[in-house]
């Protein structure tokens, strides 16, 4: 499973930072990003699915 | 009567062609109004304010919201004084980056993103940890007390003041400041024009940029002053425009979003006894706080002729943009209208969607969290002792403004 953040959708509302920090980092502006390449570790996913499930913008996308 | 709480209108007898957002009604309760508007008339009209529209289905809110073409920012509070087309300093407005449009809003407002990032605002917990607590401390020994003016009031009005390096004690000349912008939008036109012109406001914070100017301080007044745009200084409209911003945008929000979520926990014991018990779901609460009780409606003005859903939209009509409408749309949350503490999934609109997303976001879910971890603390078992006295606010942003609670036996703090 990998998570990415589309980076014109992702307005800084920094739900996925503050649900799976393990997974998202924020920069300077509070814009949000996967960490590294998106890839989330076994037993993190339910965090990866919360993160999506709570994008305003929706702007998270998973892949399996 | 003519206080400021008595509207200026007639009351309203049909929600889709004369809606009026200051009507007793809707103040009292507007999700009826919309549930039934979503469900009848999904965008609105009302000659009221000079035109305006009113969408409520999230769906309808998020086009409006991403639409920056079509709907300008300009103007975003509904009054009888509607804005002229050479009132407003476009692209700039007058309080950026909240009044600018695109290409200026971004420069605008990454200005200030940094300062509003989960860092720095994490920084400001344990400052406001310790005013909720002294709050708290002051009404020991009360059996009853008014939690909107005791308490949450004061909570943002503090924190904006600590941020902009502002007296503390000039806290309530503040809130006087901003009720004047924000709850008194449907007097007549010349009286808000007057108010405007006062100049209270402006000569408050020119007072204030005065002495940092004289003696810069590590804050965001400082901040501003010393900020530059494409290698020039702001010029002194902008700071000062945006000061006004963050006291106006930063104060009523908050303090409505902690007076509803502690009116919700008054007037509904189970959660309360849940989140006492169950401290961990406080995260998924205060998100669902929001979701219910979403304080903001925002607006546009719309910015050029176009039909938009099927109505006919004219340059220079307003168009309301309730956010809290949205969030009870039960096309996107199921169980729209029931508060569920533990939601898991909860995308609301509460901080606005697209560019203009609440650029406090953090700082108020910051201070809603604090306030309600504090709250609960020191008093996990209260309740409304009298529910006809709680009074609601009027206009756009919409929180409890008395919220009497009394005190039960169960103390800890």
């Amino acid at each position: 499973m990998r998570v990415q953040v589309d980076s014109n959708k992702c307005q800084g509302h920094n739900r996925c930072y503050a649900l799976a920090p393990d997974l998202f980092e924020v920069d300077d502006l509070g814009f949000a990003s996967a960490i590294g390449s998106g890839l989330v570790p076994p037993g993190m996913e339910d965090r990866a699915r919360a993160a999506i499930a709570n994008c305003p913008e929706y702007a998270i996308t998973i892949e399996d | 009567m003519t206080d400021e709480t008595t509207p200026h209108h007639p009351p309203v007898h049909d929600w889709a062609t004369d809606f009026d957002h200051t009507d007793r009604a809707w103040v009292a309760d507007p999700f009826p109004i919309w549930d039934e508007l979503r469900a009848t008339c999904p965008v609105a009209h009302s000659d009221r304010y000079g035109g305006t529209w009113l969408p409520t289905r999230h769906e309808d809110i998020a086009a409006v919201a991403y639409d920056t073409e079509h709907f300008t920012s300009r103007s975003v509070i509904v009054s009888e004084a509607r804005p002229g087309p050479n009132e407003l300093p476009a692209p700039v407005g007058i309080a950026p980056p909240i009044t600018s449009d695109p290409p200026f809003h971004a420069m605008a407002r990454r200005l200030l993103l940094p300062a509003f990032a989960p860092k720095p605002v994490g920084a400001l917990e344990p400052f406001t940890r310790s005013l909720c607590r002294e709050l708290l401390c002051a009404t020991d020994g009360k059996d009853s007390f008014d939690a909107a003016i005791e308490y949450a009031q004061h909570i943002p009005v503090r924190v904006i003041a600590q941020m902009l390096g502002f007296p503390q004690a000039d806290a309530d000349l503040f809130r006087h400041f901003i009720h004047q912008i924000i709850e008194a939008v449907d007097v007549p036109e010349a009286e808000i024009r007057e108010r405007r012109e006062s100049g209270d406001l402006g000569e408050y914070i020119e007072a204030r940029i005065n002495e940092h100017l004289e003696h810069p301080q590590d804050d965001l007044t400082t901040f501003l002053l010393e900020a530059e745009l494409d290698g020039n200084k702001l010029s002194m409209d902008h700071v000062m425009g945006t000061m006004v911003l963050l006291m106006i945008a930063g104060i009523d929000t908050t303090w409505s979003a902690i007076g509803a979520s502690i009116w919700h926990l008054a007037t509904h014991p189970e959660d309360r006894r849940r989140l006492v018990a169950e401290p961990e779901l406080l995260p998924t609460a205060v998100e669902e706080f929001l979701r219910a009780y979403a304080p903001v409606t925002m607006a546009r003005m719309v910015a050029q002729d176009f039909e938009f859903q099927g109505c006919p939209m004219r340059e220079g009509d307003w168009l309301l943009l309730p956010f809290p409408a949205a969030n009870r749309d039960p096309a996107v949350f199921p169980d729209a209208d029931r508060v569920v503490i533990d939601r898991l999934e909860n995308r609301h609109a509460a901080f606005g969607l697209g560019i203009h997303r609440c650029l406090g976001s953090n700082l108020a879910r910051m201070e809603l969290t604090v306030a309600l971890e504090e709250w609960l603390a020191h008093y996990p078992d209260f309740e409304v002792s009298d529910p006809a006295a709680v009074t609601w606010s009027a206009g756009q942003v919409r929180g409890p403004r008395t919220i009497p609670v009394r005190i039960g036996p169960v103390r800890i703090g």
